[in-house]
Parts: C-alpha cells; structure tokens; sequence
C-alpha cells in the first residue's frame, strides 16, 4: 500500500508545485479584496432606505447564492471573452467569476453583523442626540464589525479551498499543478496526499487562527 | 416644560396609546406606573422622538416633537434619557461612554468633556470605574453610570424607562439613590416604573396607565390615600403586597 | 458581441435529452448523498455533545479532517487515491465491480463532507438549548439517552430547520463538483451543450434556471415547514 511511496517526486517538482500555490493564494487575495469591496457596497444597498436598490442588491445576491460555483466559473470563462471582444486568459476570467461569486457571500455577512447591533443601542445613541451618521459610525459599525471580523476570515478560509475549483478550466493552481505531475509522473497517490495535507494543515491554522481572534475580542 | 395633547399611536392596526394628555412642569417628578402593556414605556419613548406618534401633540420646552421641522437630535441632545437595559456601549471605556456624546453632539473641548465626566463618576459613586469597559460592571453600577452618561449632556428633563426592571434587588437602592438625590436637586423627571417606594418619598404626581389610556393623573398623596379607579386599586394592591 | 442566439437549441434532441438526464443526475446525487449526510452527521453532533471525551474527540477529529480540505480534492481522493490504499482484493472489487462507481463515489464523498457540516448544526442545536434542559431532564430521572430522545432532539431539530435546509441546498449546489469525475450533471451537460453548439448564452441560463428554480422551491418548502412544526414562542436559528 505505501510501500512504494514516492517522496522524491515532490521534491523534484517542487518549484512547479511553489508556483501554483502562488496562483491559488493570488487568486485568493485578490478575490477576498475585491469581493469585501463590492460585498460592502451591496450591503449598504441592501440597508438603504431607497427600495429600488435594495431590491436590485438583493436579487444580486440571492442569484449568485442559488448557483454552484462551478457554474458561474463556466459562465464567466465563456462570457468575460465576448464581453472584451477578444479572448482573456482562464486567469482574468476565473477573477472576476470570485470576485462576482464571493461579494454575495461577503454582502450577507456584513448585513447580519449590523443588523446583530441590539436596537436598544441604536435608541440609546439617538437618545443622546447622535445623528443617523455619528450614530453609524461611533455606536453601530464599530460594534458591527467586531461581531463579523470572525466569520468574514472564516469566509476566506472557505474561498481558499473554493479556488480549487479552477481546475474545470484548467487554469494553473496547486491542485492542477499536483494533478499535471501526478498525471506526468505516475505518482496519483503521492501528490494528491500532499496536496490534501497542505490544504489541511493551512486551513486548520486558519481557523484556529480565526477562534484565537474570537477569543480576545469577546470582551 | 413637557405637554402631551392627545396623544394616539398605532402599531399596524393595534392602538397601542389612546389620546393620552398630561403636563410635566418644570422641577417635577412624575411618576409613569401601570400593568405591561399598558403602553408607558411606549409613551416615553415618544417624549423624545424615539418613537412617531400618529396622532396628537407632544411639545418639550416649546418645541413641538412630532412637527416635521424639528431637529430631533438637537432636541434630544436636550433630554436625557436612561433605559431599562442600561444601553452602555460596550466597546467604549465607562469614561468615554460619558464623553461621547458630548464630544460629537454638543462639541466639547476633550479637556472639558472630561472634566465633567469625572465629575458626574464621582457624583455617581463611581470615579474609580472609570477606566473599565461596561461588561467589568454590575448592573447597578452600569445603570448609574447610565445615568451619569445622560446627565452628562446637562438636560432640561431627564426620562427614564423602567430604569430599575432589570436589576437584582440589592442592587436597585442604589440606583433610586442617585434618582431622588437628582429629583431633591429640582430635576424635571418623567418616571416609568414599579417602585412604588420611590414614588412615594419624591414624585409629586403619579399617572396610572391602562391599555393604552391615562387612567389616573393626579398628586402623590392623592393616589396613595383616596379611592382609586377599580384598576388602579387593582394593580396597586397587587405590586404592594411585597 | 457577435453572437447567433438560438435558443431553440434547448428543446432539440439531443440536447433537450442532455438536459434532463443531467438534471435528473443532480437531483439522484444531492438526496442521496443528503440522506447519508442528515444521518451521519447527526451521529456526530449528537456525539459532540456528550459526556464522554472519547467520543467528543472522534467528533471533533471528524470535523475538522472534512472541513479543512478542499471538496474537490476529497472527491479526487476517494475516485483516485482510495481504492489504491485498500487491501488488493477490496481495492479490485471497488475499481472493478463497483456499480456506478462515479456516481457512487460523489456520492459518498459529498454526503460524507457535508455530514461534517450538519454535525456543527445540530451540535449548535443541542447547545442552544442549554445545560439547564439537560439537568431538568436528568433531574426526573430519566437515562442520558432518554433525555436527548424526549428533551434535547425535539426541540433542537426543531431550530435548526433553517440552517439544515441550507446544507440540503449546499449539497444540491456541490453536487456539480461530481462533473470532475464523470458524473454527468446539469452543470455538466450545459458544458457539453456548449462545445457541441457553442450556444453556451443558451446552454448556461439553461442550467441557472434549473438551479435557481430548485433552490427557491426548497426555500418555500422549508418555510412551511418551519411553520408547521414550530414551538410557539421560539425562535428558530438562523439560516447562514
């Protein structure tokens, strides 16, 4: 069974695997960046009084939520091309499927976070004679986030492992890159052992990362 | 200083206050008692704007509360109000808790702002807590410097919603300590609440209220002494048995 | 863009046959792989929340081991690497009589990864409750077991109605990840659509609506449910 495991072929390909791990972990920063961005726009949208956008907002994102992922990757490889009118890299395509994809996501877990902020806190701060503004800003938001920093990292950790999912169009990230040596050089069982325990071990770190943070900001 | 003329509100189409009227002069305390669900937390909240009322005139010191014009944080910034959850912010220090508002709204020097909050820590009996997060305290002391925090902001009136509901027994005489002393300090005061006792040593009119209406408004010595309405005496022989 | 739009495509053999069978596909994989994952993950929450620190621990290891590796690699290392670590005869049998041996396999890969998901919502569950119930239930003097069969499952299964219904459509969305290793699902088929007719505008909405039509079903279903079987005066946790 593991007699004839082969360490050897993962030194060897070493490098080759490095630079995958780089796209994977670039396409994750990047996704996490602009998805938080877009996420924080909807979300406002979503609270805004004004109901034509928070309807338009919501329908975004219960659209994006009831697709899998691999759909929208499909629809954005296909469509960011026609789109641009010429082709893109598999790479610049799959970006802007996350981004689009994550910022869903991202959109409801901030708006639950603020909407977590007791109402008795939002009288208490009008009662004062905070404005609808001093009152977001000193007494909401601030509260707000701590609630949601936890769960927004927890939601990266997920995105870490959802970045796997390039694989369908074949764009260069660890799991291809593991895929195309272990394919290369025979070695199924080594690579893909390797491959899941360096997803496990970095995302168990996160997330005990992610508990360690919890701790210290439950005052 | 606070009039209410027929005042109505609905929820939906639940009427949750029926033309309630009442007057609070300057320097008196009023206290607001009544079974739950009588609406005198909802009536309170509408004194200073937290709550709209659909009918009705509420004014404070002139200023009428319901008109569309009114600058209602300025208003409020005039009233102090204090809640029945205490409502401290829980990522600020007691001391900032106190500062705040009077750094953003009433745009203090930093010098100044706290100047006065040690001052009211210390009125409250609270100086050395000062540096600690609301969570550290317990409930009495939380809703003192509640009460310290709206103080802070040297109102015309101050309001409290069932400022004692949510303490632990020995903890409320420490709380309605600080409220006689600032009702013996000439504040005008508007009361929602079951301590009869404290009604009895300081308020000088005391409003009984039932599903929605003002059932009894009248001096202190009359409510405890004479005939009272049939609900009236109900409800006072049943939180007067302890 | 310069596009041929054809949306009768959809309706043409063989690709309106394609559809279909893809979707009937999506829809086989995702309840059975929900069945193994709604008993097997309430094995594990229920076993999380005991007394015995064993049984603690082989939940949490569980947990853990299916949370923190990608879905598609597991589902790669049950297709690929698994049948290469059993014993030589169990491992021919599985690479050689195994009936549906891809769709087998997503099945068992999901409904296992997603039980781990449902082990932390009826864990929440139980928990929400509190020890108070908990000591009630034991006070009158019924068994441990008895306590979660007539005190604790009750109530929890009852909040988590929410959250669980979102698992139910987490697998039906992860169920296109069975595509990698040949099962042929609607997202699978919609692919196929394309590079046969290049009609991808056509094929892909195909598919969303699908999608988006099952997942709005269930959401009605669930909140009916959620109603019918509602403790009055409760509150149920929320959906994440």
């Amino acid at each position: 069974m593991f007699g004839d495991f082969d360490t050897g072929v993962i030194f060897d390909n070493l490098n080759f695997l490095i630079e995958g791990m780089q796209l994977t972990l670039l396409l994750t920063v990047i996704a996490i960046g602009g998805g938080l961005v877009l996420g924080t726009l909807l979300a406002l949208a979503r609270l805004a009084p004004f109901k034509p956008l928070s309807f338009i907002a919501g329908t975004y994102v219960n659209f994006f939520r009831s697709m899998p992922l691999i759909l929208v990757i499909f629809w954005f490889y296909f469509l960011v091309p026609h789109i641009v009118g010429r082709p893109v890299g598999g790479f610049y395509s799959v970006l802007v499927a996350f981004v689009m994809f994550e910022a869903a996501y991202y959109c409801e877990i901030m708006r639950a976070g603020i909407q977590s902020v007791r109402k008795g806190q939002i009288y208490a701060g009008q009662a004062l004679g905070l404005t609808y503004a001093q009152n977001m800003r000193y007494v909401v938001l601030p509260q707000a986030f701590r609630n949601m920093v936890p769960i927004l990292m927890t939601q990266a950790i997920i995105l870490f492992q959802d970045t796997s999912l390039v694989y369908v169009v074949g764009v260069k990230d660890f799991l291809v890159s593991a895929d195309l040596v272990a394919n290369r050089e025979n070695r199924i069982l080594e690579m893909f052992t390797t491959v899941a325990l360096v997803y496990f071990v970095i995302c168990l770190s996160g997330s005990l990362l992610v508990k360690r943070l919890q701790r210290k900001f439950a005052q | 200083m606070i009039e209410l003329k027929d005042v109505s509100k609905w929820y939906d189409d639940f009427q949750v206050l029926d033309n309630c009227s009442t007057q609070v002069e300057k320097g008196d305390v009023v206290v607001v008692c009544g079974p739950s669900g009588s609406g005198k937390s909802t009536l309170i909240k509408c004194v200073n704007g937290l709550e709209p009322f659909q009918k009705g005139e509420i004014f404070v010191d002139g200023t009428s509360v319901g008109d569309k014009g009114t600058n209602l944080p300025q208003l409020r910034s005039h009233i102090g109000m204090v809640f029945q959850n205490f409502e401290l912010f829980p990522h600020i220090s007691v001391l900032d808790n106190i500062k705040l508002a009077q750094l953003k709204v009433l745009r203090r020097s930093e010098q100044e702002a706290q100047q006065n909050a040690m001052r009211l820590l210390e009125r409250v009996g609270l100086v050395d807590q000062a540096d600690k997060h609301p969570a550290q305290l317990s409930g009495g002391q939380q809703q003192r410097v509640a009460i310290g925090r709206a103080l802070a902001m040297d109102p015309i009136a101050m309001l409290f919603d069932e400022p004692t509901s949510a303490l632990d027994p020995e903890m409320i005489n420490e709380v309605l300590d600080v409220m006689v002393e600032l009702a013996r300090d000439g504040m005008t005061m508007m009361v929602v609440t079951h301590e009869m006792g404290f009604a009895r040593r300081v308020a000088d009119r005391v409003i009984f209220m039932d599903e929605g209406r003002i059932e009894e408004d009248c001096s202190k010595e009359e409510f405890f002494t004479s005939e009272r309405g049939e609900r009236a005496q109900i409800f006072l022989s049943k939180i007067l048995e302890h | 863009m310069n596009y041929n739009w054809d949306w009768g495509v959809l309706i043409r053999e063989p690709y309106f046959e394609w559809l279909v069978s893809g979707f009937l596909w999506t829809i086989s994989v995702s309840i059975a792989a929900w069945i193994l994952a709604f008993s097997l993950g309430s094995v594990v929450g229920i076993a999380r929340t005991t007394d015995s620190k064993i049984l603690r621990g082989i939940g949490t290891c569980y947990v853990e081991t299916f949370r923190n590796i990608p879905l598609l690699v597991q589902m790669f290392l049950w297709y690929f690497v698994f049948p290469e670590l059993l014993p030589d005869d169990a491992g021919m049998w599985v690479k050689r009589e195994l009936p549906m041996p891809e769709f087998t396999t997503a099945v068992v890969c999901l409904g296992l990864y997603t039980a781990s998901r449902v082990a932390e919502q009826v864990r929440a569950g139980i928990e929400a409750i509190g020890q108070g119930q908990r000591n009630a239930g034991l006070a009158m003097g019924l068994t441990p077991a008895q306590v979660y069969r007539y005190v604790l499952l009750p109530v929890s299964y009852r909040i988590i109605v929410p959250p669980l219904t979102s698992e139910f459509l987490t697998i039906f969305k992860n169920s296109s990840l069975a595509l990698t290793i040949g099962v042929l699902e609607t997202t699978a088929q919609a692919r196929q659509i394309e590079e046969y007719t290049f009609q991808g505008f056509e094929a892909f909405t195909a598919a969303t609506l699908l999608y988006i039509v099952v997942t709005s079903t269930v959401m009605l279903l669930m909140k009916l449910i959620e109603g019918r079987v509602r403790i009055p005066g409760m509150i149920s946790l929320g959906a994440k």
